[in-house]
């Protein structure tokens, strides 16, 4: 299991493969399955060129440790990655990697989609967008789209 | 008596503190009123005390932390 907070940009891909050679999961796993949130370059018809991603730190940590825990009380898994970004962040940059690693792929797949939907909804992170008309603080998430 | 009292994001430049210390408070949402000199309260501001999401009407104690900040949009 790992949580990263990033400052800076980072290569999901990467992690995945990163992750995956240096954990223990040795050759038990048989499914893997991620989710990876990016900055779209518009929101609510605007064009967003920039964002900034606040946090809570010691909030943010405990809660991403206790659904990482849920996660695994729930399904059958291997691992678990979570990496999520903070700070300026440009259009198609990452935000957010969820990838989970299991013998078999429903428990992954059904870990990955609600471990994304809980994070959303409890992780204490904020998103204030630049527009052409000056900075906005995104007032809730999609929910569920 | 010590408490703790952060404010995020948006509610962070509204009430253009982002963290303040107060002698005293029964609960959360008397730490509210104290810290930000009873300003209006955004229908949907978000409590935690100690890094758990609580109630404007949970009890709070000395050297607790509380944090108030609007809905969260991480992901």
């Amino acid at each position: 299991m790992s949580i990263y907070i990033e400052q800076q940009a980072f290569d999901p891909w990467q992690a995945i493969i990163d992750h995956q050679q240096q954990s223990d999961l040795n050759k038990q796993f048989g499914a893997t399955a991620t989710f990876i949130g990016s900055m779209r370059d518009f929101n609510e018809d605007a064009d967003v060129s920039q964002m900034v991603l606040e946090h809570y730190p010691a909030m943010t940590e405990r809660y991403l440790n206790q659904l990482e825990q849920q996660a695994r009380e729930r399904w059958d898994l291997l691992d678990i990655l979570i990496i999520h970004r903070v700070g300026d962040i440009k259009p198609a940059d990452p935000i957010v990697l969820i990838a989970c690693w299991s013998a078999h792929r429903r428990a992954s797949l059904d870990a990955c989609s609600w471990l994304i939907e809980a994070l959303k909804h409890q992780a204490p992170f904020w998103k204030k967008e630049t527009r052409q008309d000056g900075e906005h603080w995104v007032e809730s998430n999609t929910d569920g789209l | 008596m010590s408490i703790q009292v952060k404010f995020f994001a948006s509610l962070r430049e509204t009430i253009g503190v982002a963290d303040t210390t107060i002698s005293h408070a029964d609960s959360a949402g008397q730490a509210w009123d104290i810290a930000t000199n009873k300003a209006e309260r955004p229908v949907n501001v978000l409590v935690a005390i100690n890094l758990e999401y609580a109630h404007f009407t949970s009890a709070v104690q000395d050297g607790d932390e509380v944090a108030f900040f609007p809905p969260v949009t991480g992901g």
